[in-house]
């Protein structure tokens, strides 16, 4: 019925939405919309580093993603600069950086929409094993950290003097951050992995009521974008990535409209 | 060191440092097993700053804070939550433990909330909010309570028996206690060692030794220390007609 690559897109989106779920939730809470945008920037980075030394391209976009997130933590701590600013230094020095190092790589072809935009279409049987088995071992250390995370989240100072330890499970969240982006950056690239991130959890914060549901609202919202972004873009031809983050926006439209009509019924 | 299995937390010449200027320093002290420490001091003196150097949430500190157990329930001066988080006060009550639906119920139902349970924590007053904070602290448990001015904005039948609660989970639950308040009807009547603040250590001891202190009185105005002559007076004739917190021994 179907052929293989849109089997195989369909699998990776469905992984993909398993695990930016419950990690755009925090996004959402912990007001990181931002933070998530500066990491994938800061994938090109990863990306062209990849190309120069000839390795594998999740790890070496795992690598530096973290080390910018570690770098932010640490910025955070010793410098006077508010957050956002500091994002904005780094997300674009990085950014910059990358495409610096990609102007030195003239030797190889590079294709720099598929980067920026991803292709799901593209993805192969390795893919899909990195994305369920990485995403797997997200979803496993998220479920670990949850309670003290999730403490932390609501108030540092509380987790801190309850002995949660949050700066502790703060480094681990962001490298989780930096692993989803590096798992996910083929799939759906650098720029649309932010929409994956924020699009379903916001929809899902207009829904929810507490924070277990919206978790999963979160993951069945980003289940549907995948649902609804791929078959479309079958029937429509048109940019797979772009069209799911596209159904993401509708379906936040959707929720919307639906808590006005509440909010009217009440009345 | 002469600490002995009764100790929650030590605190031995403790400061902590902002921008070149002490916030406290010098600060020696410790809560036992079944007492009530009070802080007390003006505004600004570090009453804050020391409950946080003891429950570990400073660092780069001076001095050196001996924490003896994990079980502390703390009631912060402060709280900012983002409402960007859909929380019930049900979440809110197992933040930092699991309990029980029975232990949730019981805890809400002592500070009189019991009916909020399901409402989302961000429409409740602040009053409302205040005792939700204490109900969630009491409510795991705690060997260590830190408590930083726990009935702001609770009214004044409340306040009172919000106290009278403290001072009984206390002896039931035999925690430890370490309570920042301006009240200082309370802290003279209700607790066992009074530690007075002006960004160092001015004096401390038993309460009685404290309100006869002249550093004291230079604080807090002569008026101050007749707060505790005024209290064993009526103690001594009326016992407990007012009502207030007179379970002292």
């Amino acid at each position: 019925m179907f052929d293989d690559f849109f089997i195989r897109a369909l699998t990776a989106g469905l992984g993909l939405a398993l695990v930016t779920g419950p990690l755009g939730c925090f996004v959402i809470w912990r007001r990181l919309s931002f933070f998530a945008g500066t990491l994938a920037h800061s994938a090109l980075l990863g990306v062209t580093l990849a190309f120069s030394f000839d390795i594998n391209i999740s790890f070496s976009v795992l690598l530096v993603s973290s080390a910018i997130a570690l770098i932010l933590l640490r910025l955070q701590k010793t410098t006077k600069l508010p957050g956002d600013a500091l994002l904005g230094l780094l997300a674009h020095s990085s950014l910059a950086i990358g495409l610096v190092v990609i102007g030195f790589l003239s030797y190889i072809r590079f294709d720099i929409m598929g980067l920026l935009f991803g292709d799901i279409l593209a993805v192969n049987k390795k893919d899909l094993l990195v994305i369920w088995f990485g995403g797997a071992i997200i979803l496993l250390i998220l479920k670990i950290i949850w309670k003290p995370l999730f403490a932390s989240t609501v108030n540092y100072e509380l987790a801190e003097a309850e002995g949660m330890q949050p700066e502790k499970v703060n480094i681990i969240f962001t490298i989780l951050m930096a692993a989803i982006i590096a798992i996910s950056i083929k799939m759906v690239g650098i720029l649309l992995i932010t929409g994956m991130l924020i699009i379903p959890a916001a929809m899902a914060r207009n829904l929810a009521n507490n924070p277990q549901q919206m978790v999963v609202l979160s993951i069945i919202g980003g289940i549907l974008a995948v649902l609804v972004g791929l078959f479309s873009s079958m029937q429509f031809n048109s940019a797979s990535g772009p069209s799911i983050i596209t159904a993401a926006l509708l379906l936040f439209i959707l929720s919307f409209l639906k808590i006005n009509k509440l909010r009217q019924l009440k009345k | 060191m002469k600490e002995n299995n009764n100790t929650l937390v030590k605190l031995e010449n403790t400061g902590v440092q902002v921008d070149k200027k002490w916030l406290v320093k010098g600060v020696s002290f410790e809560v036992q097993r079944g007492k009530i420490v009070t802080l007390i001091g003006p505004n600004g003196s570090g009453k804050t700053t020391t409950a946080k150097l003891a429950l570990g949430i400073h660092k780069n500190i001076e001095g050196k804070v001996h924490k003896f157990t994990n079980k502390i329930g703390y009631v912060p001066q402060k709280i900012s939550i983002d409402w960007t988080l859909p929380l019930r006060v049900s979440d809110f009550m197992i933040l930092t433990e699991n309990l029980t639906t029975n232990e949730i119920d019981t805890a809400l139902d002592l500070t009189g909330v019991k009916h909020l349970k399901n409402n989302d924590l961000r429409n409740l007053s602040g009053g409302e909010f205040q005792r939700v904070l204490i109900a969630r602290a009491i409510a795991k448990k705690p060997d260590l309570l830190v408590l930083d001015e726990p009935v702001q904005g609770v009214d004044f039948k409340g306040e009172i028996a919000l106290y009278e609660l403290i001072k009984k989970i206390s002896e039931k639950l035999g925690c430890g206690i370490l309570l920042i308040s301006h009240d200082l009807h309370v802290v003279m009547s209700a607790t066992d060692f009074v530690v007075c603040l002006n960004g160092h250590v001015c004096c401390s001891g038993t309460p009685q030794a404290v309100a006869n202190d002249s550093k004291y009185k230079e604080l807090f105005g002569d008026r101050a220390s007749t707060i505790l002559s005024v209290y064993e007076h009526d103690h001594d004739h009326t016992h407990s007609t007012d009502g207030t917190i007179e379970t002292k021994k």
